[in-house]
């Protein structure tokens, strides 16, 4: 549904976007994360038709970002870093409006725009001016007008930035259904907990390169190294370290416990919680160590003359 | 045509809306609407009173239309305004890249722009207009006659579009309304000459003349639309940092263009000058054609204008050349600096004027000189001289210099038809930079040095051959 090949762009002598490669089937979520100026908003305006790629090629939903520009921009819903609403409207105008520029009639943009209003929680405020908004009111309306035109692909540049984190579910949520309908969803973000949450795929940009990209185990797998687990002991090992069978390499230790990576761990726990045992060291606990995405990107991003790599 | 129109009308209704709800847009075209003909019918009361009190009631005459233009023009400088708030302003709030983000066309947000821009405060100039006339009618003053009615009216109605027009083109270049309103001095003040312009020709009563001032801010307007249009592109609205002054990128981009890759000197002769003089083919002949009608128009003005010269006088032109040798002694360098400058700040000029009008107005120095010419010819025939003898006095150095000048207003022309093209990949900048270095590398490949060798001929050479042929 989003496929990019080589996707570079020029400002004057600056590399903005470096030979940016990914693909993103139908239903799935693509998290893109970099620093600010990383490149990601180039990305997503050269994806939207806004900019023309310096090189490479793009295709939105089956169009050609650069030969079918009108195509991809009525098929694609696009939440932008400045929501930049019109202060002077209220939302049912603001949305209709949006609504006839993408060729809907008054009645079916209104009729489009109730259930919108309803999930983000705005239907009270309908006839508000815009200008009383508040930044998390504005970001939902800005949410719903991307979603109004009922588009297959959707480009979301930080969606919850500006949010409580009761709007920030409902967005969440509301991103989770539109990916079980079908929709393919490029997500900007910084919030990396939220791109853990609902990433299929993971991309890093840096520079405006692509880092690392791939499923987001894979990514993890590929930058912190195989999963990592940590065993309890009910005694004390006074400084012995016990004997490990093969596959298990050791990373810390401390008194009553033992953390270590293992490639297989569907083959290699079990032996470890049996030698454990023959060497009479009692197990409380085995349980597989939390790896955030955070821990990923910090570490993709260290390593930034790293090859690329789609993992 | 209706369904392509349809999404421009979607932006006029919500910008039209939107100007109507911000009192700081309604209260002054209220004002400029309904008070201030008022006050200015006040003042052609007061004018023709104290004027008939002298008997200079021609004075009066002329202010009353006048003051219908005054009153015209009041609302519609508030399209100017409105025009950057409407473009840049959106860009400045970031409101612009969802607009982007639609399927809208670029020219269908620039139409439905220029519109909802032009359109109210021009509603109010015609509105303020038919108060002061009304008042007029009230006081049993009498009307300006109908035919100056109309001019004001489409004078009116072609400098609001022009305005708005002239509003995108710097909007391009800001991308904050601050930057933009220091930017828009670069209408305000040609519109403000504009105005004094058309206030004398008024005055004047020459009718004709008015005419040809609404033809020619016509055809400004059109090239201004075509320009915006042509510059109005989401890569342009979007992409690039463009309030910070970059001297050393355009610096850079500018020699760049000049040196066109050369490696040395006799590569850039061989290799870019070439290139670009290919491309000056079509201007250089439409500029030729030009000159050419100058020259006819001038020698056809002598029956308008004749003109005898006494018959003594041409006798003792033989005598006039011989003391021009001695202020022009050969090898005297200061003759020749002289006219080369003369020749060459003239071709400047057309440069500047050209840029600022893409163009249009570069080809003037070159038709009037050339009509000039004409006419000269004319008169001088006209009072008995052969044309060998005109020849003689004219073509040693003309050969020279006239097709430098062709060539360098046809630079000229060529930097306003490129302006006013789509350059999707390119900013209005780059383009300017390019076109500049395309005119540098004709003036310093070809013109600067032709020019020189032409102010030698003229101070050495020429007035030898007119002597000689003179029978000196």
């Amino acid at each position: 549904m989003i496929e990019a090949n080589s996707l570079t762009k020029y400002f004057d002598d600056f590399l903005a976007v470096d030979r940016v490669t990914f693909s993103v089937p139908q239903g799935n979520v693509l998290v893109l994360l970099g620093k600010n100026g990383a490149g990601k908003t180039t990305t997503v305006r050269m994806l939207t038709s806004i900019l023309r790629p310096s090189s490479g090629s793009a295709w939105v939903a089956g169009y050609d970002v650069v030969k079918q520009a009108d195509q991809v921009r009525a098929s694609v819903g696009v939440l932008t870093e400045h929501h930049g609403l019109y202060g002077r409207m209220n939302a049912e105008e603001y949305l209709v409006f949006f609504g006839n520029l993408y060729g809907l009639r008054r009645q079916d943009a209104l009729r489009r725009a109730a259930p919108l209003l309803e999930l983000f929680g705005l239907a009270e405020a309908a006839r508000k001016r815009l200008g009383e908004y508040s930044k998390g009111m504005r970001q939902k309306l800005a949410l719903a007008r991307a979603l109004l035109h009922d588009p297959p692909v959707l480009l979301l540049d930080e969606p919850t930035s500006a949010m409580d984190p009761e709007s920030a579910r409902t967005v969440r949520d509301a991103i989770n259904r539109l990916r079980g309908q079908g929709r393919t969803i490029l997500l900007c973000t910084h919030n990396l907990a939220e791109g853990e949450e609902l990433a299929d795929q993971v991309a890093i940009i840096q520079a405006g390169k692509i880092l690392i990209h791939g499923e987001l185990e894979s990514v993890r797998r590929s930058l912190l190294g195989p999963p990592e687990f940590e065993v309890r002991l009910a005694q004390p090992v006074n400084g012995l370290v016990p004997s490990l069978p093969a596959g298990v390499e050791l990373r810390e230790r401390g008194d009553r416990w033992l953390r270590f990576q293992v490639d297989r761990p569907d083959l290699v726990n079990p032996a470890l919680l049996r030698a454990l045992l023959d060497q009479q060291m009692e197990v409380v606990s085995l349980q597989e160590v939390p790896r955030s995405l955070e821990r990923a990107f910090l570490e993709a991003v260290r390593n930034t003359g790293a090859e690329v790599q789609h993992v | 045509m209706f369904d392509a129109l349809r999404p421009a009308w979607v932006i006029v209704r919500r910008e039209v809306r939107d100007q109507f709800r911000d009192w700081r847009i309604i209260f002054p075209i209220i004002g400029l609407t309904l008070v201030f003909p008022f006050i200015m019918n006040w003042t052609a009361q007061q004018m023709l009173d104290f004027t008939r009190e002298y008997g200079a009631t021609i004075i009066a005459d002329r202010m009353v239309p006048f003051l219908l233009m005054v009153v015209g023009f009041f609302p519609i400088s508030v399209s100017l305004v409105i025009a950057l708030e409407s473009f840049v302003g959106e860009k400045e709030r970031g409101s612009i890249e969802p607009l982007l983000n639609t399927p809208l066309k670029d020219w269908q947000l620039y139409l439905g722009k220029l519109v909802s821009s032009t359109v109210p405060p021009l509603v109010s100039s015609y509105l303020g207009m038919l108060v002061y006339l009304s008042g007029l009618m009230i006081k049993h003053i009498e009307l300006p006659g109908a035919e100056v009615m109309v001019q004001i009216f489409l004078l009116t109605t072609v400098q609001a579009v022009m305005m708005v027009s002239g509003a995108v083109v710097v909007s391009t270049q800001a991308t904050s309304v601050r930057a933009a309103n220091l930017l828009s001095s670069f209408i305000v003040i040609p519109v403000a000459f504009l105005i004094q312009w058309e206030a004398l020709v008024m005055f004047w009563g020459n009718q004709g003349t008015l005419w040809w001032v609404v033809a020619g801010v016509l055809v400004l307007t059109v090239l201004l639309v075509r320009v915006g249009l042509a510059h109005f592109h989401r890569e342009e609205l979007l992409g690039r940092e463009i309030d910070v002054l970059k001297l050393r990128w355009a610096w850079g981009n500018f020699s760049k263009a000049f040196n066109g890759g050369a490696r040395n000197v006799w590569d850039w002769y061989r290799n870019v000058l070439p290139a670009t003089l290919r491309r000056l083919a079509l201007p250089c002949a439409f500029v030729a054609l030009m000159a050419g009608a100058g020259l006819l128009i001038g020698t056809t003005l002598v029956r308008d204008y004749p003109f005898l010269i006494d018959g003594g006088k041409l006798k003792d032109a033989g005598t006039s050349l011989k003391k021009l040798l001695d202020v022009w002694p050969l090898f005297r360098v200061e003759s020749v600096t002289m006219i080369w400058w003369q020749n060459l700040r003239v071709l400047i000029l057309g440069m500047v004027i050209g840029v600022f009008s893409f163009g249009v107005l570069g080809v003037l120095p070159l038709i009037a000189t050339m009509s000039v010419t004409g006419y000269l010819v004319g008169v001088l025939t006209n009072s008995g001289l052969s044309l060998a003898l005109l020849a003689a006095l004219l073509l040693p150095h003309g050969l020279f210099e006239i097709p430098a000048a062709i060539l360098a207003t046809a630079a000229v022309l060529e930097a306003g038809a490129i302006l006013a093209t789509p350059t999707p990949t390119r900013t209005i900048s780059e383009v300017l930079l390019a076109t500049l270095a395309d005119w540098a590398k004709v003036m310093v490949g070809i013109v600067i040095p032709v020019l020189l060798l032409a102010a030698f001929v003229e101070a050495w050479v020429t007035p030898r051959i007119a002597l000689w042929a003179f029978g000196g």
